[in-house]
């Protein structure tokens, strides 16, 4: 297996944000989460992502347990993630805002700063690069020297992905990338997501727009009130009752 | 790259006008006053990294110049260390508190530390303050030595003190250039920007943050010793909470963030409240206003708002300059057109 969770649970309170779900994510798909309004999708990402502790229950990469790891260790493991809103750095210029991404893989320390040391100006070489390398991954390299205050909504949406290409991650994790943006832009964010899938990434995603999921999707995830009530191919998830009925309000048989 | 050179240019002309301040005036009164303004730099410079770079605005800065300036003190005049030993000792002891009080302190964020860190500089002017036994309380501390030789060299006369001050203080805007500059600075900046962020990107943000706060006590207790061998007598007061906001309002006027700002601000405000002497406290009703309009209009200071300028006159030019190759393109391409029509 991949990566999976194990009766994942997490309770603020009395309240069950996330409650024993298992779900496993294929290794080179498109995987979707999809749900209602605080289903606990977010939840779901941020226990994965190491943000909050789960109440009980695993998360297993790769064979590893990862459960109770810090984020920041997580995202060593290459896994990554992105928010619904990215803070950029609008002074500065895109490519200096994503150049920090490869930091993680980096070792110079203070000293190499301060001395201005031969692993210093190398690693620097090695984040510059990369950040050049991601840029052009996502389409971005016309605004490279733009600063990230001036980009539109869906570039930011790119610079999100850039930085999360960055830290050289296996799996990412998109939460509502395409929240915001128009349809044509949307497209555009779909094919960039196949692409990421072809060069070795697998990606897990939230959406809203369910059009761009059942054509995107490998999997799906449908959660509810922080169960999970179906997990499968498009076809399959289309026609289940209980994922009608959490969605449409009513009845399905009809 | 024109503009780099110009930079360059600038800072040469600070550096070398620096050097040559001293057979300028030949005034000692205003040599005292420089030397002073340079060591309130240093320490502006150790809460704008941690202030302005990583968005952590701590308000214990003053107890940490006060501790700084104390150890070298008590160093030198009650354990009558050698002057430099005591020198480094006080750095060191300062960062370590420093590293104590950034460990719980670094728990809390944005009001919540600043907040926190107030209380913990207001304890260190109490303990400063009580501690009759060891501290002098009230009284202060007096006899504190000038700086020790460094072999022939002697720091006896008002401008061989400016000038080693003035090479304390390059070292230290050399060091924070290159920690900015460094992929050390863009951890701490994305750690402003958004600490969640910073975290999902690998970095660890507590180990970075403490790191932080170290060097910027550090720097603190840098001035603070230099402090105490310039002046030659301390008191409680210099821990107290005006003197942190001195040096946030130098750091504000100048710009937050900014590797120019301390020294902007520092120079303006003690070059104006030098010449406003004469209205006592009444300065305050000219500073307070200014000071408002400025973090109004110009939130990131002096310098950050020069450099706001000068980067929105780039990106006009730059789509200018977009618009005529366009332009240039299209016609290429028409021109290219039409020939294959003609041909």
């Amino acid at each position: 297996m991949f990566l999976e969770t194990k009766n994942l649970t997490k309770r603020f309170g009395g309240n069950t944000a996330v409650n024993n779900v298992d779900f496993a994510i294929e290794q080179g798909k498109i995987n979707a989460i999809i749900g209602p309004n605080g289903a606990g999708k977010s939840t779901f990402f941020n226990l994965i992502s190491g943000f909050h502790p789960p109440t009980s229950g695993q998360v297993i990469f790769k064979g590893k347990d990862i459960t109770k790891l810090p984020s920041n260790k997580i995202a060593e493991l290459g896994v990554a993630r992105t928010f619904q809103t990215t803070n950029l750095f609008d002074q500065a210029t895109v490519l200096d805002n994503v150049i920090v991404g490869h930091r993680l893989r980096t070792k110079s320390n203070l000293f190499d700063a301060i001395l201005r040391t031969k692993r210093l100006k190398q690693e620097e070489k090695q984040c510059k690069d990369k950040a050049i390398e991601v840029l052009e991954f996502v389409g971005l390299t016309d605004v490279a020297y733009k600063l990230a205050g001036s980009l539109s909504q869906e570039e930011k949406k790119r610079v999100a992905f850039a930085l999360g290409l960055a830290t050289d991650p296996e799996i990412i994790f998109l939460d509502e990338p395409a929240a915001g943006v128009n349809p044509d832009e949307t497209e555009g964010l779909a094919l960039l997501m196949q692409k990421m899938v072809k060069s070795g990434v697998t990606v897990c995603l939230i959406e809203h727009k369910m059009s761009m999921i059942m054509k995107l999707a490998d999997k799906i995830m449908v959660l509810n009130y922080g169960e999970k009530i179906a997990e499968g191919t498009p076809e399959q998830i289309k026609n289940n009752d209980a994922v009608i009925k959490a969605y449409l309000g009513g009845s399905a048989s009809a | 790259m024109a503009s780099i050179f110009k930079q360059r240019n600038v800072i040469a002309i600070l550096i070398l006008f620096a050097i040559v301040f001293p057979f300028i005036t030949n005034n000692n009164y205003l040599i005292h006053i420089m030397t002073l303004a340079f060591i309130w730099m240093i320490a502006v410079y150790g809460l704008n990294l941690l202030a302005g770079y990583t968005g952590y605005l701590s308000l214990a800065h003053a107890g940490f110049f006060a501790i700084g300036a104390y150890s070298l003190s008590l160093l030198t005049t009650k354990a009558e260390l050698n002057y430099w030993l005591a020198f480094v000792l006080a750095l060191i002891i300062t960062s370590i508190l420093g590293l104590l009080v950034g460990l719980i302190s670094l728990r809390t964020k944005e009001h919540f530390f600043a907040i926190y860190t107030m209380c913990v500089g207001y304890i260190i002017y109490l303990i400063i303050d009580k501690w009759d036994s060891l501290t002098g309380g009230i009284r202060g501390l007096i006899g504190i030595p000038g700086p020790g030789n460094i072999g022939p060299i002697t720091f006896t006369t008002p401008v061989s003190n400016y000038y080693l001050v003035l090479s304390f203080l390059l070292l230290s805007i050399l060091v924070m250039y290159r920690i900015v500059h460094s992929l050390t600075g863009r951890t701490f900046i994305a750690i402003r920007n958004s600490e969640d962020l910073a975290q999902t990107i690998g970095i660890n943000t507590m180990t970075n943050k403490l790191l932080v706060f170290v060097i910027s006590t550090f720097f603190a207790g840098l001035a603070g010793a230099l402090y105490a061998s310039f002046i030659r007598f301390i008191g409680p007061d210099i821990g107290y909470i005006t003197i942190t906001f001195d040096i946030l309002t130098y750091l504000i006027v100048g710009g937050i963030g900014t590797l120019s700002g301390p020294v902007i601000g520092t120079i303006l405000i003690v070059w104006v409240s030098q010449q406003l002497q004469f209205l006592q406290d009444y300065r305050m009703m000219i500073f307070g206003p200014i000071l408002t309009l400025l973090v109004i209009f110009y939130p990131r200071g002096i310098s950050g708002g020069f450099i706001e300028w000068k980067m929105k006159r780039q990106a006009k030019k730059h789509q200018k300059q977009n618009k005529n190759q366009n332009q240039q393109m299209i016609s290429t391409q028409e021109s290219s057109a039409a020939s294959n029509k003609n041909g």
